[in-house]
């Protein structure tokens, strides 16, 4: 094998480990996920122009992967990671809204400036993956199927056992979750 | 007349489903007269094109 493209492989392992870990929160079977997408691309022998470009052909793989396992998993959602969203969940709309559902006066959204601009830095990155990581697991797990594998909601639903509806308000409690946690720990203060 | 926790819900929605007419025009009702929901919106989309260049491995 080209010694560059296996220094270009080492070098993006650990990107796709992180991002195979958010979506599996199971380090195992997160390890299984990239070493089967590296298999994979060593078997390839396709050329690419740039890392980037690269990058984004085994993160394809890697997406694959991942649907693959979701679907092997099938329903194991912990029931004790159930009841925690549900706590979770309470406790941010109550601070979010008042008695009749309008902003508190705090909690208003600001307009946030240029985020293609923070797009291009590090540590906003590094603030989505921990902001990412926060949301409780379930929410977690729907959301990144909806928005980094592309599933459609009725598949989502499908594989996790959920109503239609269910599945929307989990949508909706994952966004307003890594919203607010953006907004605070990026948006509103030092980074932006 | 849309709560903000309602309008936010539909926001979300709007992202996975198309919307119904009358839901439609309550949003935009709603996102006229409400700076902090607006402002949520756009978030939404931010959040989504957020997610595009996380999952396509176009972050730097």
């Amino acid at each position: 094998m080209d010694p560059d493209r296996q220094n270009e492989l080492n070098a993006l392992r650990p990107d796709l480990l992180r991002f195979a870990r958010l979506q599996l929160r199971d380090a195992g079977a997160a390890e299984d996920a990239v070493q089967e997408t590296l298999l994979a691309a060593l078997t390839g022998s396709h050329s690419f122009e740039s890392r980037s470009s690269y990058k984004t052909w085994l993160i394809s793989i890697l997406r694959n992967k991942i649907i693959d396992i979701i679907r092997d998993q099938g329903r194991e959602v912990p029931a004790s990671s159930l009841a925690d969203d549900e706590a979770g969940d309470e406790q941010l709309a109550d601070t979010l809204f008042d008695r009749r559902g309008h902003w508190q006066a705090e909690a208003r959204p600001a307009r946030w400036a240029d985020p293609e601009a923070s797009f291009e830095q590090k540590q906003f990155w590094a603030v989505f993956e921990a902001c990412l990581d926060r949301l409780p697991a379930k929410a977690a797990r729907v959301f990144m199927m909806r928005e980094f594998l592309g599933l459609e909601t009725e598949e989502i639903c499908k594989e996790t056992g959920m109503s239609t509806s269910n599945c929307w308000v989990v949508l909706h409690r994952a966004r307003q979750g890594l919203r607010t946690c953006l907004d605070t720990r990026w948006f509103a203060g030092a980074g932006a | 007349m849309l709560s903000c926790k309602q309008a936010t819900e539909l926001m979300s929605q709007e992202q996975d489903r198309p919307l119904s007419l009358a839901e439609r025009i309550g949003l935009k009702l709603h996102v006229l007269i409400c700076a902090g929901c607006n402002n949520y919106r756009r978030q939404m989309a931010v959040l989504r094109a957020a997610c595009r260049r996380f999952s396509d491995g176009g972050t730097p």
